[in-house]
């Protein structure tokens, strides 16, 4: 491989190129902040090409590592570097990026630098988190990254967004705080450092375990979300605009679970057993009770976002029930989650830019006037679903064929979002795309243009490519997933 | 033995490809091009089946896979194909009716623009996407029967059940149509939950998902023993193959999750022949008899298989009597013959099953795609009460249905009655437990069966002509037609009914000796030694001349004739009398019009259960729990929320986002200086 920091410009080049767009300034030059953004995300997702195809597959050891004393007083570094569970992420991440800038190309009309830039920065961030090995740098990205957010949620949001962007905010701020305690007393464990490599060494005792692991759960548990901190979610994604909340769903969820995979396991292995019960059983909790609650939502926006919980209730049981089918399968599921959440966001905010209104009653026979819309969307309500042939079906199969394993009754339970992810997704698609037409602003709808179209038919492809052929998403991931799982296995009192 | 046959893959390709054409690119192609296309794809699989079938005759089993999907926790998940006599005789039979069925749309479909509303965008090209849908259909259904593990088949599984959903919602517009088709969807689901556990239990204990691997292990399978519940050790291989079956009973509509299929009749004509009665929904009696190794070691899944069976045969049989939708009365005939297929796969009688399988697909299509020629010729009406005597004007339509009519009730020498009889003579020989129950009831089954198909005929094609006048109305939504003069349909609609009632007459008199007693499925099959039934038969087996001889000295014969006589004097001889009947039967004929019931608790219970649920969660839980107590809970906690809000509200979000993080790192900072 050659030996370019990938990683440093995985994550430096979009947000350069960010601050770049916010230079064109006002308004008046949308007309090149548009452009520029695009050119500088699609550059951001090219850069990190390498780091899959050069990516090697035999080894758990983290790989691109780039390092540089940063404070040097408190042994902090720029530490960077993946491994094969941290990797994809980061292609997903760059990958979505441009999505976004297409997506809100037209609808934003108002601060367009700004808000492309927000996106590109953000984007940069959040790279820097999956590729953080230095405690202290993965906390600045992983706070920093929440301050577009808050822009963009608060600037560029719904009616009450300052209520969403408050709960969103309070609900993080909470699991930060713990989470800072926990790092600086694993610095003072640990004989200073912030290597995270060296906190995985670390011999603790049970008990410290167990508030390790908690005050790492909070945060985590927050960014999820996981039941019962949850509640923060559809407000933030009925406030967000459609980009804000393909960004959420996609990219910032897959945080939480992340740091389950980077610290919480690793770190309090001995806890994490202990206190697997807990964690799969909010995340059953997750998977039935959201499933319901998601079946009764009017607004398609809470809607998604409600099957966006009990989604990533699948993601958190396959983390614990500790064997690889589960663990692969629920980054599988991450990554699947990312395109279709996304897709399915993406399709809301199509109808919301023609109707300013996600209830589903204002709607009804959307395929009278849409239909190229109409089969896309359908499309990503049966990934959603779980049909086989799309990503949606890989991960869930796969961490159910992991839970039966680990005991058949939570398998069962697990198996229920078969029922209730069709359910609440058809029933959605059928009132607001099929039948006839409903009124007539129905009637005056016009179908996707061809913007809307490439961006949706993208994603469309990735959620097909990844449901035929999953072996390259799931042989990146083998030996890292294999080492985690025996690194948990073996007590470290 | 492990080779891959070289013409394999092509055969679920060719109607894949005609339904990507015909799909993406139906606006260029046209409708000719769309119909030309699809048929060429499925004829030339029908081809390529047949070389394979010469093949696989001469005494070759291929088993082989065509690429690794994904690798995790030690298995292999692949994709790839098993092709011996169960395989090939279900692509023979699939990709046979399919190709009718694709002619026969032809002529169904012409006049497609005027079941939709006017200036709908959806109806556009609504010709070409419908050719697609079956194709791809096509393609589903063959990769479900050429899987060589279970999770090709759980695709083919769900795949088939998305064609099934796009295609009963096909007239996207009608609120009935996309009622029907979120509930086929999701009751299938109900069934695909239980088949999924099954797969998982499967991987879990046998580490592949193979067939050939998890065959050779299905010692291990009978020989453990879980406890699922505490202090009831249950054999393995009876839940897995009571998981599995709760599959089948989704996808081949057993009681009680058959209540999809009868809705599912709101699909056009030509997928309820393909789909809800040749193909589809005979997936889950292949899939038992593909597992036959599994199921002959649990006595208990039999048991389970032959009572769920005998039920739906007899009860689903019953409500075909008061039907008077001539698609619905098909529609519960199918339910009924499903449960005797059922029914012999609890016997043992595997190959019996199938061989009802394909008997029934001829001759349940030809009954489906005649119920669709009356209906054009009427104008879409589908009352039969609108009917009558239409044999004048129909003669090929007429002769066909009653070909199908004879074969359905099982009366000798038509197809249906080779199969229905060995079924029942299975059955009765049959040692499993609940055997006795199954067989009073099938029995008794048969007397209905030559009753309602019988009714069928006589109501529809002799008696008054009752489609002048009244008829006008009713369905017919579209257009102003004159006076209905009903002519038989073109030939794109008889040709297929012919080439299917041939086969509907003679498939069974040619097919009986060496499909059931001969060894025409090979190892394909596996049966006990203690489960002796089909045994038994073979040995007093004396040719197809006999066992007619045989069969009308034997009751069912007598019954399915009683049966067809009923009809007749009900029907014909006496048209008063059904009306006066009914009027006297008061409750039980509201029990059988009501369907049991089933419906009315289902969308009361369960449709409105989980919304009285999730909305109880919702306000309850999220809201009022979490929200409301925890979240913006204490009057202070409120009052910070206040004075944080104005923060934002005053504009310095920015501010105060960066603030927040510049004070942890000073925090912080303190923090390390004071250790």
């Amino acid at each position: 491989m050659t030996g370019l920091p990938l990683l440093s410009i995985a994550i430096w080049l979009p947000i350069v190129g960010g601050l770049l767009v916010l230079a064109t300034g006002a308004d008046r030059n949308a007309g090149l902040a548009r452009p520029l953004a695009l050119v500088v995300a699609v550059a951001g997702f090219l850069v990190t090409l390498p780091l899959y195809t050069g990516f090697d597959h035999a080894t758990s050891a983290m790989q691109f590592v780039e390092r540089a004393p940063w404070i040097p007083r408190f042994n902090i570094n720029y530490l960077l570097g993946v491994d094969g569970i941290s990797v994809l992420f980061i292609l997903l991440n760059s990958f979505i990026t441009p999505l976004v800038v297409l997506a809100g190309w037209k609808v934003i009309g108002e601060k367009v630098a700004q808000y492309m830039a927000s996106f590109l920065i953000m984007s940069g961030l959040m790279n820097g988190i999956f590729s953080s090995l230095d405690a202290v740098l993965f906390y600045v990205f992983f706070e920093a990254s929440l301050i577009p957010m808050y822009l963009i949620i608060g600037i560029w949001g719904g009616p009450n967004r300052v209520y969403a962007a408050f709960k969103f905010f309070l609900y993080t701020l909470l699991g930060s705080l713990l989470m800072l305690i926990a790092l600086i007393y694993l610095f003072f464990q640990s004989g200073f450092s912030f290597n995270l490599l060296d906190w995985h060494a670390l011999k603790i005792s049970l008990t410290t375990q167990i508030y390790l692991f908690l005050a790492f759960l909070v945060a985590f548990a927050v960014k999820v979300p996981m039941w019962p901190v949850h509640t923060w979610l559809p407000d933030a994604h009925v406030e967000a605009p459609t980009g804000g909340s393909v960004v959420l769903a996609a990219i910032m969820l897959k945080l939480g679970a992340y740091g389950f995979l980077r610290f919480s396991l690793p770190i309090a292995p001995d806890a994490s057993r202990e206190l697997a019960w807990l964690m799969i059983a909010l995340s059953l909790t997750a998977v039935v009770y959201i499933g319901f609650v998601a079946l009764v939502q009017a607004d398609m926006k809470k809607l998604i976002a409600y099957s966006s919980i009990s989604h990533m209730g699948f993601v958190t049981l396959g983390f614990f029930i500790f064997n690889s089918l589960g663990m692969e399968g629920a980054l599988v599921q991450m990554i699947s989650h990312g395109f279709i959440s996304g897709a399915m966001f993406l399709c809301v905010g199509v109808l919301y830019d023609r109707m300013h209104s996600r209830q589903i009653a204002d709607y009804g026979g959307v395929v009278n006037t849409m239909p190229k819309f109409a089969a896309l969307f359908l499309f990503f309500a049966m990934a959603n679903s779980g049909l086989p042939a799309t990503s949606g079906f890989v991960g869930e199969f796969m961490v159910i064929l992991g839970a039966v394993k680990f005991n058949f009754w939570v398998g069962f339970a697990a198996a229920i979002t078969l029922i209730l992810g069709a359910a609440y997704t058809l029933w959605m698609i059928k009132r607001v795309v099929f039948g006839a037409v409903a009124n007539h602003h129905v009637a005056e709808l016009t179908d996707i243009d061809a913007r809307e179209f490439a961006v949706l038919g993208l994603l469309a492809l990735c959620v097909l490519g990844m449901g035929l052929y999953p072996l390259p998403f799931t042989e990146v991931m083998h030996a890292s997933v294999d080492n985690l799982l025996k690194h948990v296995a073996v007590p470290k009192l | 033995m492990s080779a891959m046959h070289p013409l394999a893959l092509y055969v679920p390709l060719a109607p894949l490809a005609g339904a990507i054409v015909a799909g993406f690119f139906g606006k260029a192609i046209g409708r000719a091009g769309a119909h030309w296309v699809t048929i060429l794809g499925v004829t030339a699989a029908l081809v390529l089946s047949w070389f394979i079938f010469q093949d696989v005759d001469a005494g070759k089993t291929y088993n082989a896979a065509v690429y690794t999907w994904a690798t995790s926790g030690g298995i292999s998940f692949q994709v790839g194909f098993l092709i011996d006599k169960l395989t090939v005789t279900m692509m023979l039979v699939v990709n046979f009716v399919s190709l009718m069925v694709h002619i026969y749309t032809i002529g169904y479909m012409a006049h497609d623009e005027d079941n939709w509303p006017a200036g709908s965008l959806a109806g556009t090209n609504s010709y070409q996407r419908f050719f697609a849908y079956i194709s791809l259909f096509t393609f589903s259904m063959l990769m479900l029967v050429m899987s060589n593990n279970f999770l090709q088949l759980f695709f083919g599984w769900e795949a088939v059940g998305l064609v099934s959903y796009l295609l009963i919602g096909f007239w996207a517009t009608r609120p009935t149509a996309i009622y029907a088709n979120l509930k086929a969807f999701l009751v299938n689901r109900v069934g695909d939950f239980g088949f999924l556990l099954g797969i998982g239990l499967i991987a879990a204990y046998c580490g592949s998902l193979n067939y050939s691997d998890v065959f050779a292990q299905s010692q291990l399978l009978a020989g453990t023993h879980v406890e699922l519940l505490p202090g009831m050790p249950w054999a393995l291989v009876s839940v897995v193959c009571i998981c599995l079956f709760i599959g089948a009973m989704g996808k081949s509509a057993q009681f009680p999750l058959h209540v999809w299929l009868p809705d599912s009749m709101e699909g056009p004509t030509p997928i309820s022949a393909l789909i809800h009665a040749a193909t589809m929904v005979t997936a889950g009696i292949f899939m038992v008899s593909r597992m036959s190794p599994l199921f002959e070691l649990s006595q208990a899944a039999l048991s389970f298989v032959i009572v769920i069976g005998a039920i739906t045969a007899f009860f689903m049989a019953l409500i075909a009597i008061v039907q008077t939708d001539i698609k619905r009365v098909v529609a519960y005939s199918t339910l009924s013959q499903l449960g005797y297929m059922t029914a012999a796969l609890g016997a043992s009688a595997y190959s019996a099953a199938m061989f009802h399988l394909a008997t029934h697909a001829f001759f349940k299509a030809v009954l489906f795609l005649g119920a669709g020629s009356v209906i054009i010729a009427l104008h879409h009406e589908q009352d039969m009460r609108k009917m009558g005597g239409l044999r004048k004007y129909m003669p090929i339509t007429y002769l066909t249905v009653l070909i199908g009519a004879l074969a359905n009730a099982g009366l000798p020498p038509f197809a249906g009655f080779f199969s229905k009889d060995s079924i029942i003579e299975a059955v009765h020989l049959s040692t499993t437990p609940g055997a006795g129950f199954a067989y009073l009831l099938i029995l008794a089954g048969v007397f209905v069966g030559g009753f309602y198909s019988f009714r069928l005929v006589f109501f529809a094609f002799h008696g008054k002509e009752r489609f002048r006048g009244a008829a006008q109305h009713g369905h017919d939504d579209h257009g102003h037609h004159g006076p209905v003069e009903p002519k038989e349909s073109p030939w794109v609609v008889t040709v297929p009914l012919i080439l299917l009632a041939i086969p509907s007459v003679i498939a069974g008199w040619a097919m009986v000796g060496p499909a059931l007693f001969g060894n025409y499925f090979g190892g394909a099959i596996f049966i006990a030694p203690e489960h002796p039934a089909i045994a038994k038969m073979a040995a007093e087996f004396h040719g197809s001349m006999g066992m007619v001889l045989h069969g009308l000295m034997t009751p069912p014969f007598w019954l399915a004739l009683a049966g067809a006589a009923t009809a007749w004097y009900l029907y014909i001889v006496r048209p008063d009398l059904p009306a006066k009947i009914k009027a006297k039967s008061g409750m039980l004929a509201r029990i059988l019009e009501e369907k049991y019931g089933f419906d009315r608790f289902n969308d009361w219970f369960f449709a409105g259960g989980a919304r009285l649920l999730g909305r109880g969660l919702w306000k309850g839980g999220d809201q009022t729990l979490i929200d409301g107590l925890v979240v913006n809970g204490s009057a202070k906690m409120v009052g910070w929320i206040a004075s944080i809000v104005r923060l934002f509200q005053s504009g310095y979000i920015y501010q105060y986002a960066f603030s927040m993080i510049i004070g942890v790192f000073v925090l912080m900072t303190l923090w390390m200086n004071r250790a």
